[in-house]
């Protein structure tokens, strides 16, 4: 593994039906990421069970409950590299009642592969998984026609179930998206290129996994930077070991901290930022200039995200976990108590208008009322309907009010400063995920 | 103060830089967010990786936590005198429960005292973290470890027993954690959840990192029995029939004595082991932990009443 190796996360979504399983398991199989132990164990279950061959998706079959059941219950994280990238799954049932778990997974991914079984086509499923996957802003979607096998490897399905769904994902806003024909169950066009899909031209699934291109999903023009934590230490601690240790201070330097350090700790969520660069501390709208960008490795003349920095300021000013420091820019975020947004419903419990609940918003938890439900969406046909209550998986769009003004953009052009979560008091569960418009 | 170059091409994290900046940032979450945080500190190598990033994500302050480890007294001394020189260098406060404590209260009824203490394991922690309120602990559990931890959040609550149910987490969205708990209740928090065994050893050799020498190839003194290579010690003495062998092994994971099994390598620097790590063809925990192999559902069982 070289040292440059980039990451990359991605979602997989579809039913056992589409052999999804399969198509994991021979992802692992293929790149040699299955280990013996591994290995051995599945082909014992798929012995027991009087299977002729090994079923590789036995391999993302996880707890007890699921096994005995037969069925997926919630995401589950699988890693594997091969010499160009390391990779992240996130592996997300199928099932209706799911929508939750694949709205988590995708709240991470980069990519989602979306699976289609070429004899069904395009189906409510996939119409679903798609929304979704714009909802949550996934930069990247593969189209990934299955069981090709099962239609003779036929170019005239393959091209005629892209043109259906072509027009679909014009209408979601998903502009990356890739189309590819596979069959999972004989290893075509998954990691090795098989011998049956000759009439295709593009890259088979693994090599594209390990080539699309990343860098520039990350929004890198305007600096954020949610203060996380205060990073205090008394003038009279310094030159003591623990001090030392930090690489921060020299014995030359100690004497610049007499009065003691003051940093703010926190991950850059989107741009870069300068030492020197005039930034603003929202909401209060004070601003001053980067003193120092402070990291355990010693100091920096420039970071950006997702960088876990911290970062001095030439002027002392009452600074707090929540408040956003940005760079004093043309494209300032926006400081409210109001906003619009698309929530996820995920608790069994329903929405209750009448109560207050919580939102985490960056580093920032503010008391919320949900003032407004303008509509709920059907994700199997993206139809609008009045919307009443929100149960468990239901899509909305709704208007907040918080205690609280929040610093934020929008979703669509920032995942981290747009997203929160809404947590219920009372049981201190997470039962929404939000997107602000 | 010193500046450090721009290595990598702008706007491009490393797969360990990106996982660095994840790992510091759960670190900073759980300091501001808990109440009464503390880190699981055991000596090995991933609990190593993550003093690593306490410091990358706290300093030039302390901890704002203490360190704990629940010591099983099967360790290797090796690992504990390791434990006590990283804790000491640090000058962090460090917190050693031992299941001893818990035998001696009478919590534990141990059968055989020779025997692996992991059945027990659970008990001691939850002890321990009643008896200081903690209300997050931060353990080094990684997701590609076993598949019950595959399915585990990173912030994973757990009730006023300490159980984890499986069927009832809270959904875990982009990198807003909630952290909330109520009195009584608690979270383990996983802030290495997403590095492999790979990424480990790669830090370790980044960060030159001292840990302790049995993970690297030595003579040792090992019997045979039920498949597995067995390290002699004061708790392992061959049985009747049972030959006692010098291989050339190393530690994967560094358990409870009687049940951690080396394999035979001659990896003898961090470099040599990723070589073997990168085309080993047995998961670490297959390799190495007889406790895991007793039903496919080991590692849940144990989780559901309380272990980490």
């Amino acid at each position: 593994m070289s040292n440059t190796t980039q990451l990359l996360r991605f979602i997989t979504a579809g039913s056992v039906d589409d052999g999804k399983s399969t198509l994991i398991g021979r992802l692992l199989h293929d790149s040699k990421s299955i280990f013996e132990d591994q290995f051995s164990a599945i082909a014992r279950t798929s012995e027991k069970r009087g299977m002729a061959a090994v079923d590789l998706s036995l391999l993302t079959d996880g707890l007890q409950a699921e096994r005995e059941q037969g069925i997926t219950i919630d995401v589950a994280y699988r890693y594997f590299a091969t010499p160009r990238r390391k990779f992240i799954i996130g592996d997300t049932p199928g099932h209706e009642q799911y929508t939750r778990n694949m709205v988590t997974a995708a709240s991470t991914a980069n990519l989602a592969i979306i699976l289609i079984d070429a004899r069904k086509g395009v189906l409510t499923q996939t119409r679903r998984h798609s929304y979704l996957a714009s909802l949550l802003g996934v930069p990247h979607v593969v189209l990934a026609v299955n069981k090709m096998d099962m239609v003779d490897y036929s170019q005239a399905r393959f091209d005629q179930i892209i043109a259906e769904y072509s027009s679909f994902a014009a209408q979601l806003g998903l502009h990356d998206v890739h189309c590819i024909p596979l069959s999972a169950l004989n290893g075509d066009m998954v990691v090795n290129r098989g011998a049956n899909l000759g009439w295709y031209g593009g890259p088979a699934l693994l090599e594209l996994l390990e080539t699309v291109e990343i860098d520039h999903d990350v929004n890198t023009s305007d600096f954020r930077f949610p203060v996380q934590w205060v990073c205090r230490v008394h003038g009279s601690d310094f030159g003591s070991d623990i001090t030392r240790q930090s690489g921060l201070v020299s014995t030359e330097t100690v004497g610049e901290y007499a009065n003691g350090f003051r940093g703010f700790a926190g991950r850059i969520e989107a741009g870069e930022v300068s030492v020197g660069d005039e930034v603003t501390v929202l909401p209060s709208g004070r601003t001053t200039r980067v003193k120092e960008i402070v990291t355990y490795d010693g100091t920096l003349q420039t970071a950006f995200a997702p960088q876990s920095v911290t970062i001095t300021l030439a002027d002392e000013i009452d600074i707090s976990r929540g408040d956003m420091i940005v760079r004093t820019s043309a494209h300032p975020p926006k400081v409210d108590k109001e906003f619009e947004g698309t929530l996820c419903w995920l608790s069994e419990s329903p929405l209750d208008k009448n109560r207050k609940y919580l939102v985490k918003h960056t580093t920032r938890t503010a008391k919320c009322l949900f003032s407004r439900l303008d509509f709920r969406v059907d994700v199997n046909t993206l139809e609008q309907h009045a919307a009443e209550r929100l149960n468990m998986n239901d899509i909305a769009r709704v208007a907040i009010k918080t205690q609280q003004p929040l610093v934020f953009d929008s979703y669509g052009t920032d995942r981290a400063t747009g997203s929160f979560i809404v947590i219920d008091e009372a049981t201190n569960n997470t039962v929404a995920a939000g997107m602000i418009a | 103060m010193k500046l450090v170059e721009n290595i990598v091409n702008r706007h491009t994290l490393t797969h360990l830089d990106a996982l660095e900046s994840e790992s510091i940032h759960i670190m900073r979450e759980v300091a501001a967010e808990c109440r009464n945080p503390a880190l699981l500190f055991s000596g090995g190598k991933d609990s190593i990786v993550m003093l690593r990033l306490a410091e990358k994500a706290f300093r030039p302050a302390k901890f704002p936590f203490p360190l704990v480890h629940i010591d099983t007294e099967h360790n290797f001394p090796e690992v504990i005198a390791c434990r006590d020189k990283l804790a000491k260098d640090l000058g962090e406060r460090l917190i050693v429960r031992s299941l001893e404590d818990s035998i001696r209260r009478g919590s534990i009824v141990v059968k055989d005292p020779d025997k692996p203490r992991n059945p027990y394991q659970s008990v001691t922690p939850l002890e321990t973290i009643a008896e200081f309120g903690f209300d997050a602990c931060m353990g080094g559990a990684r997701r590609d470890e076993e598949k019950a931890r595959a399915k585990e959040r990173i912030f994973s609550f757990r009730d006023e027993f300490g159980q984890w149910d499986p069927k009832n987490q809270r959904p875990e969205l982009w990198d807003t954690y909630n952290t909330r708990v109520h009195a009584g209740e608690n979270i383990r928090v996983f802030p290495i959840s997403n590095w492999t065994e790979m990424d480990i050893w790669e830090y370790i050799g980044r960060e030159k990192l001292y840990i302790p020498n049995i993970y690297f190839a030595h003579e040792r003194e090992v019997i045979r029995r039920g498949g597995s290579v067995i390290p002699v010690s004061h708790l392992v003495q061959p049985k009747a029939g049972e030959k006692v062998e010098v291989l050339s092994v190393r530690f994967r994971t560094v358990g409870d004595m009687t049940c951690t099994a080396p394999v035979e390598s001659v990896a003898r620097t961090v470099d040599e082991i990723i070589e073997e790590t990168a085309t080993t063809r047995i998961t670490e925990r297959g390799a190495t932990r007889m406790d895991d192999q007793t039903s496919d559902a080991s590692m849940e069982l144990r989780k559901k009443e309380g272990y980490f």
